[in-house]
């Protein structure tokens, strides 16, 4: 592995600083330049989750009319920085009865899989830490890690808020991860192969339009996962105070909300890579999906540095619709949920990955055209689809415990 | 094998985010059902109706202020209401005209903040929907800073009338207002109303059966969202309510929404009446009386009014003096807290919060 | 079950998003206030006051405290006594009003500050001295002379006893006929 290393400008620059010029071992080059880009990824991704938080408080502001944080710094820049200061400077409390253990490492548990995540998140041309052959399974496997680490949290803090919370999120994420794999599925029969930069590259057109089936069911699967609104029961404020995060206090509070928010950038990451074509931008240029908007300078790092600057558009774009959602969307009851995921985003998360593997073996490795054909295909079987779910299912509540007597007649 | 299972008991409250304030809930759990619920309150308890007995009928306004605090307009006017009787006054017709404006601004206010509450604890929107309540409110309280230089704690009625005319630049001000409020009213509507993900979650939610709710002396929209038309506004009218003309929105099962949407329509119903006051209030005197002390003859009298929670009235009983002698208050948020039990086991945790919500209690007024 | 109601919703954020926010930004920018505001810091009249404690004995918490000299040889108009202490707890005070309403030669009036936080609690208590020195901006609250000379408290010229109006015994109910506010809608 490490096989997309040594594309990139940095790892070969250190690489070669260590060797050349200190003649150290290749070894111990490759482990110091690896750890060089390590470091660069994965503060690259955590400021970006501190920035997230900033981001999300002022646009959320502006969906509700007001500014959102505009004091500290310009424009409120600063605020994570002060968030932070504050955390740090505040007791960190564990209450009497709590597991002392397990309630310190769960902040940790939660924070390590994303950014165990970001190894194999290609975020440019070349840019990425490595290229597993199984990276889409990979991504389902330590995403699931970080429910063990609310479930933790809600155990330990001997709190009934925080053990509701965690239940409910038990309940929640392993409803959600089916359909969550369904989908990823899905874009591993349409891309040949579970590696992200296989996928990325495979996608002449992005799977957002081929698969919308997938990409639809993917969205709402992975904001439960992110615990985010309309799904975000386990911290629902106006119902558990916190849910699993009322006991914490201090920076393990801090380093809880950093992976909640960066989980939510690297959900941003891995859609853009499975759906929106990853670094590439075929969508704004119909000519073709290798040559940039700065083509003509046609060298590999300005091509590297552009498709980076794609990528992170794309991020933000799912930054900013999440929270368009977040503005816009009311929870939804945790029965209403786990019926969502179980009568309508399971079907229909097997619906698509029927039809895409009927049309994978009649256009085998799809080109642009191809993948076309696929669109307009699989555009009226999700919106067929979707009509027939919304029709069959109902999200409404049960009959009550009590029973309606007769009317009286005034009305 | 079956495990053995035991229910939980979770204290909500007082210091919870969805509590109205310090309102305690004791909610036994099955799982996430609820199976027994308590109401626990007195954790604001102020002594409004002793304090009231040591102070001057004028005085004892401020105390009503503090009632119900999210609507002080007609807490006020409850209680002048009262000692009008009491004292066998006639009011002025500005004076009256003024007070149902200042009511009916004051209502649109407390609904709005009913509304907005209800829909945060149905679950945020990231506090969308309570913001834009708030913006509208914000524009209301405005209004009420002009006419009697309070926003919240307004003091406005006097016993005889309201304490001043309204300033000259209130009433271009509150034509702007009367024209903004149904666009603001509609974009509410449209964020919420036809939101299939609102509907299910409080559709069919907790519903009060008519029979029920009467019997229990729920009042105002709580009431009649059940199907009840019952109004003190329509059916003792006050002030000038028998000379505007207004519809009762009623609801048809008395679940949540019907709550929530009899409450959007009375805004729309009281937009109607303040227009209708605009058109027919004269010129003249907004007070009876200048005094501030009065001495009523013995007696007691009570005024049913209709606040935006319900029935509100002050039983007052004279004994000659300054003071009362006894002050009862009917407050609607405490007892339609009473089918609490009813309203609330059965269901869920997250119905529980939004049916507590839409019951728009105000602990103010439930603890006195 | 279509879904097409939430898709509204998501139009009314959307077009807020685009919208001018609503809120102000205060210590800049200060939203709008009205001349009947009934804000801190009372503005009192020295020479006007007789020292009758209507306004104590209106108050509805007995937060006004007054000491009066009743040969105090004071040229005092209305009255012979001179007023020796006049503390106003402000700490305790929920301006109501009702002492300025009380007041029967307009000596007293609500003030047009809101800004009024101290470190301690004693600083809170306003005695004469402190009236005295005080620029005075009075409220038109239940001063119905002041608005007719459309007073501003808020960034307009301070107001002393001989500029600000007085009503005409508008307290005595022989002349309730007199009560303002007939004029207009
Ligand atoms: S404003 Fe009210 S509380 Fe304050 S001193 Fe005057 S009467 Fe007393
Ligand atoms: S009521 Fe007016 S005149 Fe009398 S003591 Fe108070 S401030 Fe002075």
């Amino acid at each position: 592995m490490g096989g997309g290393l040594e594309g990139n400008a940095i790892y070969r620059a250190v690489y070669g600083l260590v060797v050349d010029t200190l003649g150290w071992a290749s070894w111990l080059a490759y482990f110091i330049a690896a750890m060089v880009i390590i470091l660069i990824v994965v503060n690259g991704v955590l400021v970006l989750g501190t920035l997230y938080t900033w981001f999300e408080r002022r646009v959320l502001g502006r969906f509700q009319g007001r500014l959102g944080p505009n004091r500290t710094g310009p424009f409120g820049l600063l605020q994570p920085i002060a968030d932070a200061l504050k955390l740090m400077f505040k007791e960190d409390i564990v209450p009497r009865g709590a597991d002392r253990l397990v309630f310190s490492l769960a902040p940790i548990v939660m924070l390590v899989p994303t950014l165990l995540v970001l190894a194999i998140i290609p975020f440019g041309r070349g840019s990425f830490l490595a290229d597993l052959n199984i990276g889409v399974l990979y991504i389902a496997a330590v995403g699931g890690i970080t429910t063990v680490a609310v479930l933790m949290a809600g155990y330990a803090s001997a709190n009934k808020f925080a053990t509701f919370g965690s239940m409910r999120a038990v309940a929640m994420v392993v409803s959600y991860e089916i359909p969550l794999v369904m989908a990823l599925l899905g874009v591993t029969v349409l891309a040949a192969s579970m590696s992200m930069v296989a996928v990325v590259e495979a996608q002449h057109l992005p799977y957002l339009l081929v698969a919308p089936l997938g990409a639809g069911v993917f969205l709402v699967a992975i904001s439960a996962e992110l615990n985010r609104n309309p799904f975000d029961v386990l911290e629902a404020e106006s119902e558990l105070v916190a849910g699993y995060l009322t006991e914490y206090s201090g920076m393990k509070y801090g380093v809880f909300m950093l992976a909640e928010f960066t989980n939510t950038i690297v959900a941003g990451a891995i859609f853009a890579v499975l759906f929106l074509q990853g670094w590439q931008w075929t969508v704004l240029s119909p000519l073709g999906s290798q040559v940039g908007f700065l083509g003509f300078l046609d060298t590999g790092v300005v091509r590297q540095i552009e498709s980076h600057f794609w990528f992170l558009f794309k991020v933000g774009l799912f930054a900013f619709a999440a929270t368009w959602v977040r503005a816009t969307l009311p929870r939804l009851r945790i029965d209403q949920i786990l019926s969502l995921a179980w009568k309508v985003l399971f079907p229909l998360s097997l619906l698509n990955v029927l039809v895409l593997a009927v049309e994978v073996i009649v256009w085998p490795e799809p080109s642009v055209g191809d993948l076309a054909i696929m669109a307009a295909i699989n555009w009226p079987v999700a919106g067929a689809a979707f009509f027939v779910a919304a029709r069959l299912v109902s999200l409404g509540t049960r009959a009550p415990g009590l029973g309606v007597g007769a009317a009286v007649g005034v009305r | 094998m079956t495990l053995r299972t035991e229910p939980v008991v979770v204290s909500i409250g007082p210091h919870h985010p969805s509590t109205h304030g310090v309102f305690r809930m004791r909610l036994t759990f099955d799982g996430e059902n609820i199976i027994d619920a308590e109401p626990v309150i007195g954790y604001l308890h102020r002594g409004t109706e002793k304090l009231a007995e040591e102070r001057q009928y004028t005085q004892v306004i401020t105390l009503t202020d503090r009632l119900d605090y999210v609507s002080s307009m007609t807490s006020n006017q409850a209680f002048v209401l009262s000692c009008e009787k009491l004292i066998g006054l006639e009011v002025p017709d500005r004076g009256m005209y003024l007070r149902v404006i200042a009511s009916e601004l004051q209502r649109i206010v407390s609904h709005l903040i009913g509304v907005g509450f209800f829909l945060q604890e149905l679950g945020g929107f990231g506090g969308t929907a309570l913001m834009y309540a708030f913006r509208e409110r914000e524009r209301i309280l405005d209004l009420f800073e002009m006419l009697c230089g309070a926003r919240i704690t307004v003091s406005y009625s006097r016993i005889g009338g309201v304490f001043a005319d309204a300033p000259a630049d209130f009433w271009p001000a509150l034509r702007r207002v009367l024209d903004d409020m149904p666009g603001y009213t509609d974009e509410l509507e449209a964020l919420v109303f036809e939101s299939e993900i609102v509907q299910s979650r409080t559709k069919g939610v907790s519903p009060i059966d008519p029979v029920l709710a009467v019997n229990a002396s729920l009042t105002g929209p709580v009431l009649r969202a059940s199907g009840v038309a019952w109004d003190w506004r329509k059916a003792a009218p006050y002030d000038v309510y028998d000379r505007v003309d207004f519809d009762v929105p009623v609801g048809a099962n008395g679940d949540n929404y019907d709550r929530f949407w009899v409450r959007i329509q009375e805004v729309r119903q009281s937009l109607r009446i303040v227009e209708q006051c605009i058109e027919q209030i004269e010129p003249g005197p907004v007070r009876a009386t200048d005094a501030m002390l009065f001495r009523p003859p013995p007696g007691d009298s009570y005024v049913p009014t209709e606040s935006p929670k319900g029935e509100l009235g002050f039983y007052l009983v004279s004994d000659g003096s300054i003071a009362p002698y006894r002050c009862h208050v009917r407050a609607p948020s405490f007892i339609n807290l009473s089918l609490f039990k009813e309203m609330l086991v059965g269901w869920k945790l997250a119905d529980a919060i939004v049916s507590l919500g839409s019951l728009d209690f105000n602990m103010g007024e439930v603890d006195r | 079950m279509y879904g097409l109601g939430v898709l509204k919703g998501f139009g009314v954020t959307l077009k807020n998003f685009v919208r001018k926010p609503f809120t102000v930004q205060y210590p800049e920018e200060r939203s709008v206030q009205h001349p009947r505001f009934r804000g801190q810091e009372f503005v009192w009249y020295e020479d006007r006051c007789t020292g009758c404690a209507s306004c104590a004995k209106y108050c509805p918490l007995g937060i006004i405290r007054i000491v009066t000299d009743p040969d105090g040889g004071h040229e005092q108009e209305g009255g012979d006594y001179k007023v020796e202490v006049f503390d106003i707890d402000q700490g305790r005070c929920m301006y109501c009003g009702l002492c300025v309403e009380a007041c029967p030669y307009d000596a007293l009036h609500m003030g047009s500050t809101f800004e009024g936080a101290t470190t301690r609690r004693e600083d809170l208590v306003i005695t004469m001295e402190v009236l005295n020195e005080r620029p005075k901006h009075p409220s038109t609250w239940f001063r119905p002379q002041l608005e007719q000379q459309a007073v501003d408290p808020f960034g307009g010229a301070p107001v002393d006893s001989g500029d600000a109006g007085r009503e005409a015994y508008r307290w005595h109910p022989k002349r309730s006929e007199d009560a303002p506010g007939g004029a207009g809608k």
